[in-house]
């Protein structure tokens, strides 16, 4: 199986930015959890990244926060949420990432928490609560072979990015804004300056943009500073808005995107 | 074991022991190390250490009294017991001992913008008022509930020019108010300073905050020396946060018979599920910028607590205080909602000083304390805050009971 590097290396190459749809476990229902995830993946997003709800997220702004909320009150527990992966990978071949607070996964036990994602068939795991300088600290020389993947943001320094560089694995998550997770008509100039240049910084990953992208202009204005593009809360928003259980207007939405992602 | 006297905590990440750590989002990282930079450079400065004793000693009135508590001494029969009155700090609390410190690092990293959080709404209008004092704009993130049970502090806030935001996710007390906090941080961390309310968050803050309040335990045994000419055999405080705590105890750490108590809410009692026992119950987890001790439910999501009091009804604590919990240096207990009340009144009545309901709950702790005892020893209480805030509280649970 290829590892989500090369994964996403291979979709650039097809002349395509990598689209990564954020999606918070058991939302909205538990029973439809693994189907929603396969249809958005069918739809035309190139990955899934997996949130466990955690009671107090505060790297989530309002969307994100209640969509957790709401999952938690289904009942939606780790055992399910490997349960998920490991069946969503089953039925569609493309990257699944796990992203969690620190402590949900402490209290857990992070050697088993990691096994138990490996034997998921997960692809990576995201700890927005963890930054490069607990690293080590947190994971303890812990080894496993499922890529830890860091963040970057708007205020970290280039010393920083290089050493964010260093130690991530999988991809970079670049965050486009200083602010926290919620979807933002536009992304302006002294954001993609930034960028930009975290994306010259970054030599040994590819690059993911997240945070505030939720429009088919961002995907289209951003392009040249990254290799792919996360989107969350406006999808959750719209699952939100959706009644129908087939989640149509979601879908439709990520199909454009999707397409926005193309050469 | 290091010795006491070599107690040197944090380490340079930021750590005390295992406890402690900046457990936050990225953004927020470079913000944390320049806070921490300009901190120790400032501390340094006879200048910075000048014009914050000068604001302490003619704006918040210090150093405050320690006053021997003769009736409630000769109450007990036992040791001698002395108050130390940070109610009577300016605006009724120790919690301007760290905003005014606070003010003055927004001043010199040149911060426009503050913003805090609060429970009981002591910290808030601590911080509302230096914002006054120095011409800052201040935003004030508190939960619903707590601005319904603090409706008196919510409208000093307001008086004092500040912004006040009821933060209505979660249990929407003080958990809720910081969480929002930290999310108003990471979106304006260029121009805003975030003042915490307690030693608690990532590092800095916790040195910062505890290095803030340890005027209190400094001018106690200044104080206790003048009067006694002896060192407390207890030092009594109560611990939400535990700033108020860890400001009395630290100046005693490497005093090995100083014996240190902290008093934890109990709320409806431990047994139900209803409390803030976060040291006597929890287990260490991360949360809020620290790793620290924690009231954790299923799946290491944070616990729904409950104290009486809104300034220690907050499911995590100071990392500083984990580690002297798991050092044995400090001992911490914890007693009820009920308790907390009767102290009120037990104090009220033989002393003609109304604690705040936080404060009470270390008064609380003199029916535990006292019959082990003796006459030449001495307790001292931190009388962390006066409790006119909390009089709804108070007419709630206790009126009819007093006539």
């Amino acid at each position: 199986m290829m590892d989500i590097a090369h994964r996403i290396e291979q979709i650039n190459r097809h002349d395509r930015h990598v689209l990564s749809i954020f999606l918070t476990a058991g939302f909205p229902t538990n029973r439809n959890f693994i189907q929603l995830a396969v249809d958005i993946l069918q739809a035309g997003a190139d990955m899934l990244e997996i949130g466990i709800p955690f009671s107090d997220p505060v790297a989530d702004g309002p969307v994100i926060q209640q969509s957790s909320q709401a999952a938690l009150q289904n009942g939606v527990g780790l055992k399910e949420i490997f349960n998920y992966t490991k069946a969503i990978k089953q039925k569609v071949d493309k990257p699944v990432v796990l992203m969690g607070y620190a402590n949900p996964l402490l209290h857990y036990g992070l050697k088993t928490f990691l096994d138990h994602a490996q034997q998921s068939g997960a692809d990576g795991l995201i700890v927005p609560d963890v930054p490069y300088d607990e690293y080590h600290n947190f994971w303890n020389g812990q080894t496993t072979a499922l890529p830890r993947i860091l963040l970057t943001t708007p205020t970290s320094s280039p010393d920083r990015i290089k050493a964010i560089d260093e130690t991530s694995q999988g991809f970079i998550y670049c965050v486009s804004v200083t602010g926290t997770t919620g979807d933002r008509n536009r992304i302006n100039e002294k954001d993609v300056k930034v960028l930009s240049n975290t994306f010259r910084l970054i030599q040994n990953n590819k690059m993911l943009v997240g945070f505030g992208i939720s429009n088919e202009q961002t995907i289209h204005q951003l392009k040249p500073h990254c290799d792919g593009f996360i989107v969350g809360s406006a999808v959750i928003r719209r699952l939100m808005d959706d009644n129908d259980c087939n989640s149509r207007n979601t879908l439709a939405y990520i199909g454009k995107l999707s397409k926005a992602c193309n050469k | 074991m290091q010795p006491l006297s070599a107690y040197k905590w944090p380490d340079a990440q930021g750590k005390f022991g295992d406890y402690g750590g900046k457990y936050i989002p990225e953004t927020l990282v470079s913000a944390l190390e320049h806070l921490d930079t300009v901190y120790n450079q400032l501390k340094q400065q006879p200048s910075f250490q000048n014009e914050l004793q000068d604001l302490q000693n003619n704006y918040n009135g210090r150093p405050t009294p320690l006053s021997f508590a003769s009736r409630l001494t000769e109450y007990y029969g036992k040791a001698k017991i002395y108050l130390k009155r940070e109610d009577l700090c300016h605006t009724g609390a120790h919690k301007l001992n760290n905003t005014l410190g606070q003010i003055l690092l927004a001043k010199h990293t040149g911060k426009k913008r503050i913003i805090a959080e609060t429970g009981a709404g002591q910290h808030g209008v601590a911080t509302a008022t230096v914002c006054a004092k120095f011409g800052l704009q201040c935003v004030v993130y508190m939960g619903k509930l707590d601005t319904q049970r603090q409706q008196m502090n919510v409208f000093r806030m307001k008086m004092l020019g500040a912004e006040v935001r009821p933060v209505s996710s979660g249990m929407q007390t003080l958990k809720d108010a910081t969480n929002e906090a930290i999310r108003d941080w990471v979106a304006n961390v260029d121009d805003t300073h975030y003042i915490i309310g307690s030693v608690v968050g990532p590092h800095p803050y916790p040195a910062i905050v505890r290095d803030f309040q340890s005027i209190i335990g400094r001018e106690t045994r200044q104080q206790i020396r003048q009067i006694e000419n002896a060192f407390p055999d207890y030092l009594l405080a109560c611990v939400g946060g535990g700033s108020n705590a860890i400001g009395m105890f630290y100046p005693f750490m490497a005093d090995e018979s100083v014996n240190m108590v902290g008093v934890e809410a109990a709320g409806q009692g431990i047994e139900s599920q209803k409390h803030c026992a976060t040291l006597s119950m929890g287990t260490p987890g991360i949360f809020q910028g620290m790793r620290t001790y924690l009231l954790q439910a299923a799946e290491g999501q944070i616990a729904e607590v409950h104290s009486i009091s809104a300034g220690l009804d907050y499911p995590g604590v100071g990392p500083e205080h984990s580690f002297l919990k798991d050092r044995k240096r400090v001992t911490y207990r914890s007693v009820s909602d009920e308790e907390a009340l009767q102290a009120s009144v037990l104090l009220a009545q033989n002393e003609g000083i109304l604690p705040a309901l936080e404060t009470a709950h270390a008064v609380a702790y003199l029916p535990y304390l006292m019959p082990s005892t003796t006459r030449e020893q001495i307790v001292i209480i931190n009388i962390s805050g006066r409790g006119d805030k909390d009089l709804n509280t108070l007419i709630k649970n206790l009126d009819g009971s007093l006539l």
